[in-house]
């Protein structure tokens, strides 16, 4: 049955980080305008509990999306096995987690 | 040579969703170690992003933002794919997405500059 | 007089491509050329046909790239300027010339489970079926498959995951589930929710592109793929 619960878990962190993704991209879009510094991302996110709550959940959707996709291409595209396979994914889940959650410490506590 | 059974807006689409995947996968950690630096104060944090200003980390960000928005797309269009009633338009849910990428493609490109 | 310039796989999955010489005529199928082959060229060519009408599923072969009813398939529809390329299906042993070996493909058929089982006796009342009755609507439009495994042979997924069960047997258990007198319902949604099932489909829709029968795969795996969210979301699948 994992291979059902690994594909619910992705739809649903999927279908949450939709609307995350567009607010992304519509903020890329409109910070890069007249280029960007830390003083303009910092003065937006440092100290702001919506930001962090924002950032937290996207790191954490991200991680877990992006662990099950990297799972079943290496599954698909590579001849490793299962077990290789399974402790690649789990390194990508742990640094992704660990510094996604550092970089939102980094730009949200003041 | 393409395999033959391959071609058709199916596996395009399908390629096109894999590989923004898989570059973004790559990319996130390096972006989040970027942004990590301002841990260490915004003076650290400025001389990373003087670094993108140059012309190929700005080619890099628009890219960034086409796999980004493709990925969104052709995910929204797999979600309705296997969640909402059969559409016949699946050719057409295939361009609207790749016409959204390439719009966000561009009006970072026009923001850019 | 007008020839064909046609290549033939030949041997097992080690062999090499044989080429003939065969009358072009303005009407002939692809296993029209194939039979000319044999009964004129080279009496030792192995293929495989029954029905030649479309109904039995056995020719299938891979024409020029692509996995077709041979039978269904007219010569002028896919030569290019007169050159045709005749293999086995490919994502399946095979077992000499143009005859592959279906046995993974219907072992896979089996472990689906998309058999029906009944859930009363023969002396217990009919259960009334309406037509319109959406399960019923649902399974209608999954049962006219032939086994011909073109579908199985088109698949990506099948190449890159062998175990995979791929679409024809997903499309039968999508019809074996939407049937409501089935006693094994959850049965099938337990053998399509392992390691080898549904969850594995990434709708390229390369089964629903070269069907021949017009069958759309894809909407069943995605059926069975809502069926099996839905019974884990509801606890009944662990």
């Amino acid at each position: 049955m994992i291979a059902a619960k690994l594909y619910l878990i992705q739809r649903i962190s999927a279908l949450l980080m939709a609307p995350l993704v567009i607010a992304h991209l519509v903020g890329i879009i409109m910070a890069v305008q007249g280029g960007l510094t830390a003083e303009e991302i910092l003065g937006r996110t440092q100290g702001s509990l919506g930001w962090l709550c924002f950032y937290s959940a996207f790191v954490i959707l991200v991680a877990v999306h992006g662990t099950i996709g990297l799972r079943s291409i290496l599954i698909e595209w590579t001849p490793l096995a299962n077990r290789i396979v399974d402790a690649l994914a789990a390194g990508w889940l742990i640094s992704a987690l660990i510094l996604g959650l550092r970089a939102v410490v980094a730009v949200t506590w003041s | 040579m393409m395999r033959p059974t391959r071609k058709h807006s199916g596996y395009w689409a399908f390629l096109a969703h894999r590989l923004s995947g898989l570059g973004l996968a790559l990319f996130l950690p390096l972006h989040f170690l970027a942004l990590g630096t301002a841990i260490q104060g915004a003076a650290k944090l400025n001389s990373f992003l003087e670094w993108t200003e140059n012309p190929l980390a700005k080619f890099a960000e628009i890219i960034l933002v086409i796999l980004l928005s493709a990925h969104l797309t052709g995910g929204l269009r797999l979600l309705a794919l296997e969640f909402l009633p059969w559409s016949e338009r699946q050719k057409t849910w295939i361009s609207i997405g790749a016409g959204i990428s390439l719009a966000a493609g561009l009006a970072m490109l026009f923001n850019l500059i | 007089m007008k020839t064909l310039d046609v290549q033939v796989w030949r041997g097992d999955e080690t062999g090499g491509f044989e080429k003939f010489e065969a009358p072009a005529q303005e009407n002939q199928t692809v296993l029209d050329v194939v039979t000319w082959i044999q009964r004129n060229a080279d009496p030792s060519l192995s293929y495989r046909f029954a029905c030649r009408v479309g109904m039995c599923g056995s020719c299938a072969m891979t024409v020029n790239g692509r996995p077709r009813w041979t039978c269904r398939t007219h010569v002028s529809r896919v030569a290019k300027d007169g050159r045709l390329k005749i293999e086995p299906l490919l994502n399946l042993p095979v077992i000499k010339d143009l005859a592959s070996d279906l046995k993974p493909f219907f072992d896979k058929w089996n472990a689906a489970r998309g058999t029906f089982e009944a859930a009363i006796k023969r002396e217990d009342p009919l259960v009334p079926i309406s037509p319109d009755q959406p399960e019923r609507a649902a399974a209608n439009a999954a049962i006219e498959c032939i086994n011909c495994a073109v579908c199985y042979s088109a698949c990506d997924m099948v190449g890159w995951k062998p175990s995979y069960l791929g679409p024809a047997a997903l499309n039968r258990a999508w019809a074996a589930w939407n049937d409501v007198r089935n006693d094994n319902r959850l049965d099938v949604l337990k053998a399509v929710s392992d390691d080898a099932g549904c969850h594995n489909c990434h709708s390229h829709q390369s089964c629903s592109e070269h069907c021949p029968v017009g069958l759309n795969p894809t909407l069943s795996i995605a059926g069975l793929k809502r069926a099996t969210s839905k019974a884990l979301l509801k606890g009944n699948l662990k």
